[in-house]
């Protein structure tokens, strides 16, 4: 009896370790079902919309807005950021760069943008989540590679590598918690280990993404907040410096990388 | 010529003065939200000394003293009693609420424990950044064994310093009464935890 | 919010290539809330596509369906210009629609 008993466990550790594999495997096959096909598509179109709709006060589009390639050049934009600007005297992501352009060019109080930038649930999406979208997605294919010449560059990645590892909260928790490991899971959700290369890279290149459990698009940005809210620590402010000193932590880290966005997510 | 000197001395000065210290930057970066107040910022000795990166952990004269005074610090039930109820220690374990700004400060929090740990075997959705607790039973309610895991919940830090699973006894996460009753759910031979899965019939 | 849907219709040659999103729960009745309560039932039970005044694509979904569904079809005949509409009707008789051109 034992023998078979044991057996028999061992049947069903097999399968329950193929139920939880199979999750994985699910997914993806629903990815590849998918193709290109990706519901962010629409929110991209009115990311679009709003890069050429006069706005603010000064009633003036995006036009002129420098993202690091030029004034209102927005292929490959994405990918070489986080960057300094001259014009700021900071190193900046792109929802810190878009808070720039929209106070300087259009005349928007700084207030009146973090009111509300990110979705509620239920929600249809906010203008700087279809702004990231649209313009995240035109560098697509490009590889990540944000500048490291400037000292408040290397600064950035500094300061980021240290947030990373910084513990706090009443659970201690830190970014490394989740993600200093290879191959580990909370719950069913994989993690990635994002203080090594391929990590970072299958993090950073698959943001901003449509997550289907929300029905939204959501940014490298809000994912961090929304980390720091399961961390048990205070709200992070869209394009703050710590926001700015993690994506550049990342984005160092995933250098080399193609981006492919908009990802799609659970 | 002074121009590259200069520069040269820029860049290998250590970039601290370039921008702030991971504390400072954190406070300038973020706002109170609900019960996700800015104090929570502020590091304590343990977070302070295990806020390294894997490779700079090691052992050191700190780590061991940190580790002691943990121990110290342990704070055992009055009544001599450590077994609650299983039942409502699963309910602890599946519930990964509490603390957040998104969360009731009312409710009872959760101890999350699935999104790290394999406990009952039933459950298919637990996670592994730490070893599975199935079976955790088998080693029986000694002495020992009781102190050990009471330990364990309230402060790991007392054994094994700098690890990730949170203090749930020394941060105040978990009552006294649902450290008992995850202890139940642990070391209760009635538990689901303990009970192989039925394969013939299950 | 409720009943809106997102269309995009493209012409690639000789087909029309539709790709709609809709805002729903779709329910499927057999989740429980918080406090151990059924959520009842709350999903599409059929949607209609129509090119001009043409229908194209009819079909009955349930609750196999996951929320806030993505739809993505071929239909020929179609040219830049031309209206394509979605609608769908739920089990509790609720609506939603869109329509858009064919660029």
């Amino acid at each position: 009896m034992k023998p078979m008993m044991s057996g028999l466990t061992a049947m069903l550790a097999a399968t329950l370790t193929m139920v939880v594999g199979a999750e994985q495997g699910v997914f993806d096959e629903y990815r590849a079902m998918m193709g290109d096909d990706n519901p962010a598509i629409f929110v991209i179109d009115e990311g679009e919309e709003y890069w050429f709709e006069p706005a603010g006060p000064n009633q003036v589009t995006f036009e002129q807005c420098d993202l690091g390639l030029g004034a209102g050049v927005v292929e490959g934009a994405y990918a070489q950021l986080p960057r300094y600007f001259s014009d700021a005297d900071q190193v900046m992501d792109l929802e810190a760069r878009l808070v720039f352009c929209m106070v300087e060019l259009q005349g928007r109080t700084r207030e009146q943008i973090h009111a509300k930038p990110y979705s509620l649930r239920g929600d249809l999406g906010t203008e700087m989540e279809a702004l990231v979208v649209w313009i995240a997605e035109q560098s697509s294919g490009t590889a990540v590679a944000p500048a490291q010449d400037h000292p408040k560059e290397r600064a950035m990645y500094s300061l980021g590598e240290r947030l990373f590892y910084y513990r706090a909260g009443p659970h201690d928790f830190s970014c490394a918690t989740c993600h200093g490991q290879a191959d580990k899971r909370i719950r069913l959700q994989a993690l990635a280990n994002l203080s090594t290369h391929e990590g970072a890279a299958e993090a950073y290149t698959t943001w901003p993404a449509y997550r289907n459990s929300e029905g939204l698009v959501r940014t490298m940005g809000w994912r961090m907040r929304d980390c720091f809210r399961q961390q048990r620590l205070p709200e992070l402010i869209m394009g703050s410096e710590a926001s700015v000193a993690l994506q550049m932590f990342l984005a160092v880290n995933a250098a080399g990388a193609d981006m492919a966005v908009p990802g799609l997510k659970r | 010529m002074l121009k590259h000197l200069l520069i040269a001395w820029f860049l290998v000065t250590p970039v601290s003065g370039l921008a702030n210290s991971a504390a400072d930057s954190l406070i300038d970066s973020m706002t109170a939200k609900n019960q996700a107040t800015m104090d929570r910022l502020q590091q304590d000795e343990v977070q302070r000394l295990c806020s390294k990166s894997r490779a700079e952990e090691g052992g050191s004269d700190a780590l061991a003293a940190t580790r002691e005074q943990a121990m110290k610090r342990i704070e055992y039930p009055i009544d001599g009693q450590y077994l609650g109820d299983w039942a409502s220690g699963a309910k602890v374990a599946s519930n990964g609420r509490g603390l957040q700004y998104s969360d009731d400060p009312e409710a009872p929090n959760g101890g999350n424990c699935y999104a790290c740990h394999q406990l009952d075997p039933r459950e298919v959705a637990f996670g592994t950044l730490g070893p599975s607790l199935t079976g955790y039973g088998a080693r029986g309610q000694s002495e020992p064994v009781i102190k050990y895991t009471w330990v364990k919940l309230w402060n790991t830090h007392a054994y094994n310093i700098c690890s990730h699973m949170p203090r749930f006894g020394a941060q105040g996460i978990l009552t006294e009464q649902q450290l008992k009753d995850v202890m139940a759910y642990l070391l209760d031979p009635d538990s689901p935890v303990n009970q192989p899965i039925d394969v013939l019939n299950e | 919010m409720a009943g809106r849907i997102r269309i995009r219709a493209q012409q690639k040659g000789d087909v029309t290539e539709v790709k709609a999103l809709m805002r729903h729960p779709m329910e499927t009745g057999q989740r429980k809330d918080q406090a151990g309560e059924p959520i009842p039932a709350h999903f599409i039970e059929e949607v209609t596509v129509t090119h001009n005044d043409t229908v194209v694509m009819h079909g009955y979904w349930g609750a196999a369906v996951s929320a806030n569904p993505f739809l993505g079809l071929r239909f020929d005949g179609g040219v830049a210009g031309d209206t394509v509409s979605v609608a769908w009707i739920d089990n509790k008789g609720e609506t939603g629609n869109g329509k858009t051109t064919i660029r």
